[in-house]
C-alpha cells in the first residue's frame, strides 16, 4: 500500500508496526506497572540511572528488542537499514542522543509513545521539542550540504 | 521472575514492531524529519498506531489498583516542565536528526548492521555516562 504523493512511505507497515509497539508498551504497563522507555531501560541495564527496574529485567527487555528484530528479519521481511556512511555522524549523533535523552528523561518511546498517550504535559513538550529540533537539524545539515 | 518474562515479551514485541514499521532504517527516520525535502510520513503512522493502543492501555490502567504481575505501578511522578526537560529533548532531536537514530531502533538494528549500529550505541552509552558523571 502506498500513500498518494509519498511513493516511499509505508503507511500500512508503519501502522501495523506501531500497533505492535503500542502492545509492547501496554504489556509492560499493565503487566509490570512500568513505562517502556528505551533510553531509561538502556541506562538502567548499565547502572547509569536511578531505577527500581531489576537489572535482569532491563537486560531481558533489551535482549527482546534483538529477538524481535531477528524474528522479523528471518520470517516476515528482511529489515532495510540504510545507515549514514559517516562515522563522525554516528559518534557525534550517538553521544548527543545518549546525553540528551538522560537530561530530558526520555526518548521517542518513553515521551513520544507512553507519555503522549497519557497526555502528560512534560511528554507533550518533550516530543514537540525533539521533533522540531530534529527537523531543524536535518534542514540545516542539508542546507550546509553535509553528506549523510 | 514474572517481571523478567514480561520484560522479555514486551521487548520482543517492541523490536518486532520497530522492524516491521521500517523504523530500523535511519534513512527513513531521517526522511520523516526532512520536511523541506523528500518528506516520508511513515513515522507518523507508527506513532499513531502505538499511541492508539497505549491510550487504551492508560484507560485500563486507570481502573487497576496494581499491575497484573507486580506489586505496584512505578510511573513517573514529575510534573515540572523545566529547563533540563526542554534542553535534553532539544539535544536529543539534534542527534536524532544527524544520525537518523533514536535508542530503540539503534539497539534493534544491531542485528542487521552490527558495525554502524554498534558505533552509535557505544557512543550513546558514552553520552549517558557523561550525563551521569556530570550529575545534572
Amino acid at each position: 500500500m502506498t500513500l498518494p504523493g509519498f511513493p516511499n512511505a509505508m503507511p500500512l507497515e508503519g501502522f501495523i508496526g506501531g500497533l505492535l509497539i503500542g502492545l509492547a508498551a501496554a504489556l509492560l504497563l499493565l503487566g509490570s506497572g512500568r513505562i517502556a522507555g528505551i533510553s531509561g531501560i538502556a541506562a538502567r541495564a548499565l547502572d547509569l540511572n536511578k531505577s527500581s527496574l531489576p537489572l535482569l529485567a532491563a537486560w531481558l527487555f533489551l535482549g527482546g528488542l534483538l529477538i524481535g528484530a531477528l524474528f522479523v528479519n528471518a520470517f516476515v521481511a528482511p529489515i532495510q537499514s540504510d545507515f549514514p556512511s559517516s562515522v563522525a555522524l554516528l559518534v557525534i549523533g550517538g553521544i548527543i542522543v545518549g546525553f540528551g535523552t538522560r537530561l530530558g528523561s526520555g526518548c521517542t518511546s518513553g515521551h513520544g509513545v507512553c507519555g503522549m498517550s497519557r497526555l502528560s504535559p512534560r511528554s507533550l513538550v518533550a516530543t514537540c521539542t525533539f521533533i522540531v529540533s530534529g527537523m531543524i537539524t536535518v534542514a540545516l545539515a542539508n542546507a550546509a550540504g553535509w553528506s549523510w | 521472575m514474572r517481571e523478567g518474562l514480561i520484560s522479555l515479551a514486551s521487548g520482543s514485541l517492541f523490536g518486532a514492531g520497530l522492524a516491521i514499521s521500517g523504523m530500523m532504517d535511519p534513512s527513513r527516520v531521517r526522511g520523516f524529519l526532512d520536511i523541506l525535502g523528500n518528506w516520508d510520513p511513515t513515522l507518523a503512522f507508527v506513532m499513531g498506531g502505538a499511541i492508539l493502543v497505549m491510550a487504551l492501555a492508560w484507560l485500563i490502567q486507570g481502573r487497576m489498583i496494581r499491575p497484573a504481575m507486580a506489586g505496584q505501578f512505578n510511573l513517573p511522578q514529575t510534573r515540572k516542565i523545566d529547563r533540563n526537560l526542554v534542553m535534553g529533548a532539544a539535544m536529543f532531536g539534534v542527534g536524532w536528526g544527524l544520525a537518523g537514530l533514536c535508542p530503540g531502533p539503534a539497539i534493534g538494528a544491531l542485528v542487521v548492521e552490527p558495525v554502524s549500529a554498534g558505533i552509535f550505541v557505544v557512543s550513546m552509552i558514552a553520552g549517558m555516562a557523561i550525563h551521569r558523571a556530570a550529575k545534572l
